[in-house]
């Protein structure tokens, strides 16, 4: 258990949040740009978990930051997915090039 | 090398795998499977940390429901089986570039800040304990927090519904007419 350092953690959030960084940038598609973002907060979730338990372990905060952030995803993704859907009907695809009529 | 150390880098070779395919495969359906993969495999990281109780509220809410939720926003939306048109190489090129650059310079950050772990102490994470002070009003407890979250998911829901409720007759015209 202890063999692990706590940088070994955050080599493995910090590969992960810079995978979902990737993801956002290239892909096109609604749903998989979501997906990235969903990689992102898990990351950063990791992060919280693992100070608490190797910097603070007498305290519980970054646990309870991580629940809120799980709790945030939920509800985001819920929004997300509705909007989704209603784009999907006004405009028959759900890529972002073709929604530009806000676009400056 | 013992049995704790070869977890935890299968745990963190099958989180990174899983999301590199995720981000990368051009089936969306894929796509979603593969970070349903990579959600269990952080699920898994934290119960390699001892932390069970974050371990199950990940599972209960990213695998049972946001992977859900997408892979019926993707049936509702898409051709499952359709290949997505293929990213622009220059952009490939440069996401990858920028995702690299930042991956080096934060893995340099951390490796050259001495953080001193404090191993002594045993970690409580209890139910009970997390229980306890989510719900106290002292000054280390989480009750605002909690309220305001839940308010939060109560919005949300009311929002999903009113956004993506059928248009009525009305606003069907009213559409139609700004179409012509």
């Amino acid at each position: 258990m202890n063999e692990i350092p706590l940088t070994h953690i955050l080599f493995v959030s910090t590969a992960l949040f810079f995978i979902g960084m990737y993801g956002l940038f290239t892909r096109r598609n609604i749903i998989t740009m979501l997906m990235s973002i969903e990689l992102m907060l898990n990351s950063v979730n990791i992060n919280f978990v693992a100070f608490n338990k190797y910097l603070f372990p007498d305290k519980l905060d970054g646990l309870f930051f991580s629940l809120f952030i799980i709790t945030i995803a939920a509800a985001e993704a819920a929004v997300a997915i509705a909007i989704i859907i209603n784009l999907y009907r006004s405009h028959q695809s759900i890529d972002v090039d073709d929604a530009t009529e806000m676009k400056f | 090398m013992n049995t704790s150390v070869i977890i935890f880098y299968a745990i963190a070779s099958l989180i990174l795998g899983a999301a590199l395919l995720a981000v990368t495969t051009l089936k969306i359906f894929r796509s979603a499977i593969w970070l349903l993969f990579s959600l269990v495999g952080i699920a898994a990281l934290y119960f390699w940390m001892q932390v069970e109780f974050i371990a199950a509220i990940q599972i209960v809410v990213y695998v049972g429901g946001i992977v859900v939720l997408i892979i019926f926003s993707i049936f509702l939306t898409q051709q499952s089986g359709k290949e997505m048109a293929k990213p622009a190489t220059s952009k490939i090129i440069f996401s990858a570039l920028a995702a690299l650059l930042g991956t080096a310079f934060t893995f340099n950050l951390i490796n050259h800040y001495g953080f001193n772990t404090i191993s002594a102490q045993p970690f409580n994470t209890n139910v009970s304990e997390i229980g306890t002070q989510m719900l106290s009003t002292t000054s280390h407890g989480f009750i605002l927090p909690f309220e305001v979250v839940s308010i939060l998911l109560l919005a949300a829901m009311v929002g999903c519904i009113v956004i993506a409720m059928k248009p009525t007759a009305a606003n069907i015209v009213h559409l139609n007419n700004k179409e012509d």
